[in-house]
């Protein structure tokens, strides 16, 4: 019994006395005619009220993921000497964006099960319930779906991007890009030690379409009839504006 | 300076705004050129550079009425257009494009879209080619070799056996309704699923199947073509939210200017080199869009993102 309460004594400081602490550069995002996409800077520390336990070191894992939205992964094959959509399986959530930063390779930092609690990892965080009954080869289909997001940017782990100096401050940058979709997305921040989860703690970035973007997409959404008249009649305006502009030239 | 990206509001991907307005400018340099809307080159473009396949299907119609409309105007001056014929061309081209969005929202859930578009551009681009490019080939034959046979100028078509008979003064002609209107319907549906005003067959058929005169074809064509790809963006805008305006206009802008530089191009050059310029380019377009269909894709996977409503 005594022997017990002094491992509980030695291992607690390493589970309950670590937390983390963090902000972000900006917690908002506005898509503009010119938006070229963002740099987030994501800052912390980790506390203590305790010195630092001995063992496995302490290791910092980021993530930032966009909303969720259901995929429909389609794959080809050959008919009739043509390639043509054949197989489909619908991913039932699937994140629009998808970023793991860390201290140092995923894999020695964060264990299996962890993993699936949390959902860190790329794989993980894809929810696709219910695809292997409809689907034989449905993992196929999920390797797709991450290679190419990974091949477009959208989906990306890069290990050793977050630097943690004297154990204590942490600091990484998360690139949003250019084709970015609106929504909320979800930064989250993992404390580890030895491959388990320690502290966490979630924030979000507000990415909202401004100005002439928020206004043509909601004319588009919500009034899809005087969104398609205007249409046409730009079209038709510039078509005369240029043929009279050019007969003014020559004239 | 930093390349001058544009995040498209609809589209949702950020694109160079000097691309597009070159795109916009390259295709209707072309158009003005030949006298085509060019459809049939924007849309593929756009799936070149990334844009998803229905907003540039979408856009591409709404892009054609400003270039139709810049067209139109020129003949009109000239009272080159039959309007007549244009309205009745209009009544199938409407049924036609109706028939064609449900067409095309019957495919986009069945994931085949792709193959619906792929499909069509290399049957019509391809049939049209060879045809244009067999007669212009002909036609130069003939100029240099002056007693060939000719073609003859007034021929009893089956338009004239046809009932429901009409008179279109502006044309001279006095032949049933039906066959404009099958006409008109089946460049309407082509409107819809290939997002192109269907010029490319609208004359031809104009000419071999209807017996018009040469000069009102290409103001008439034009003439209707405005209404069928401008009833075409706005069922695109209301049932799928697939035209993107900010596209749209760049491309316009490239497009307009493009095309009244081309117009002043077009006329240093013969019409027989600038059939056949035209037919190998509407030729190289299908082939391209053929090994796509024909050749192994690199990645053999695509997503579609389903939108919850």
């Amino acid at each position: 019994m005594i022997r017990l309460f002094a491992f509980l004594m030695m291992i607690a400081p390493a589970f309950a006395q670590e937390t983390v602490v963090a902000g972000l550069s900006q917690t908002k995002v506005s898509i503009t005619a010119q938006f070229e996409g963002s740099e987030i800077l994501i800052y912390g520390a980790v506390k203590r009220n305790a010195p630092e336990p001995e063992g496995p070191p302490l290791e910092v894992i980021i993530t930032a993921e966009g909303p969720a939205m259901p995929v429909m992964v389609r794959s080809k094959d050959r008919r009739f000497g043509l390639w043509v959509n054949t197989g489909a399986v619908q991913i039932d959530q699937a994140p629009s964006f998808y970023a793991i930063a860390t201290t140092a390779p995923l894999a020695q930092i964060l264990t299996e099960t962890e993993d699936l609690r949390h959902r860190i990892s790329i794989p993980r965080a894809i929810r696709a319930v219910g695809v292997a009954a409809e689907n034989l080869d449905a993992p196929s289909f999920t390797e797709a779906l991450i290679r190419i997001r990974a091949a477009s940017g959208a989906y990306g782990m890069r290990e050793g991007a977050v630097t943690l100096s004297e154990d204590t401050l942490f600091r990484a940058d998360v690139a949003l890009p250019a084709n970015l979709t609106e929504g909320d997305y979800r930064v989250r921040i993992f404390l580890t030690r030895g491959g388990v989860v320690i502290d966490s703690l979630e924030s979000t970035i507000n990415v909202r379409k401004e100005g002439l973007e928020r206004w043509l997409t909601n004319l588009a959404r919500q009034q899809p009839l005087v969104y398609g008249l205007l249409s046409l009649l730009i079209a038709v305006v510039a078509g005369w504006a240029a043929s009279a502009g050019f007969r003014l030239l020559r004239a | 300076m930093a390349a001058m990206q544009i995040y498209l509001p609809i589209a949702e991907v950020s694109v160079n705004i000097f691309v597009l307005l070159g795109l916009g400018g390259i295709v209707g340099f072309l158009s003005g050129m030949f006298g085509v809307g060019g459809g049939f080159l924007i849309t593929p473009l756009l799936f070149f550079i990334g844009i998803p396949p229905a907003i540039a299907v979408a856009t591409g119609a709404n892009q054609v009425v400003a270039s139709s409309v810049s067209g139109v105007l020129a003949h009109l001056r000239r009272r080159t257009v039959d309007f007549r014929m244009g309205l009745v061309l209009l009544a199938g081209g409407l049924a036609g494009s109706t028939l064609g969005i449900g067409v095309f929202a019957r495919f986009s859930a069945a994931g085949q879209v792709d193959l619906l578009i792929q499909l069509s551009y290399v049957l019509f681009l391809g049939l049209i080619g060879v045809l244009m490019l067999q007669e212009s080939l002909r036609a130069l034959h003939r100029r240099t070799r002056p007693g060939a046979k000719l073609r003859r100028s007034h021929e009893h078509l089956l338009v004239h056996r046809l009932p429901l008979k009409m008179k279109f003064r502006t044309s001279g002609l006095y032949i049933s309704v039906i066959p404009p209107v099958c006409v008109g319907a089946l460049v309407g549906f082509l409107a819809a699923i290939m997002g192109v005003g269907g010029g490319f067959i609208m004359v031809p058929a104009m000419i071999y199947v209807l017996g018009m005169p040469t000069k009102v074809v290409v103001g008439t064509s034009l003439f209707q073509i405005i209404f069928i790809t401008g009833f075409t963006t706005v069922m695109h805008a209301t049932t799928s939210f697939s035209v993107d305006m900010a596209l749209a206009l760049l491309l316009i802008i490239g497009g307009v200017i493009g095309a009244q530089i081309g117009a002043q191009a077009g006329l240093k050059l013969k019409a027989e080199q600038l059939r056949i310029l035209l037919a190998l380019l509407v030729l190289a377009v299908a082939a391209k869009i053929a090994l796509d269909l024909l050749l192994q894709p690199a990645e053999l996977y695509s997503l579609t993102p389903m939108r919850l409503p």
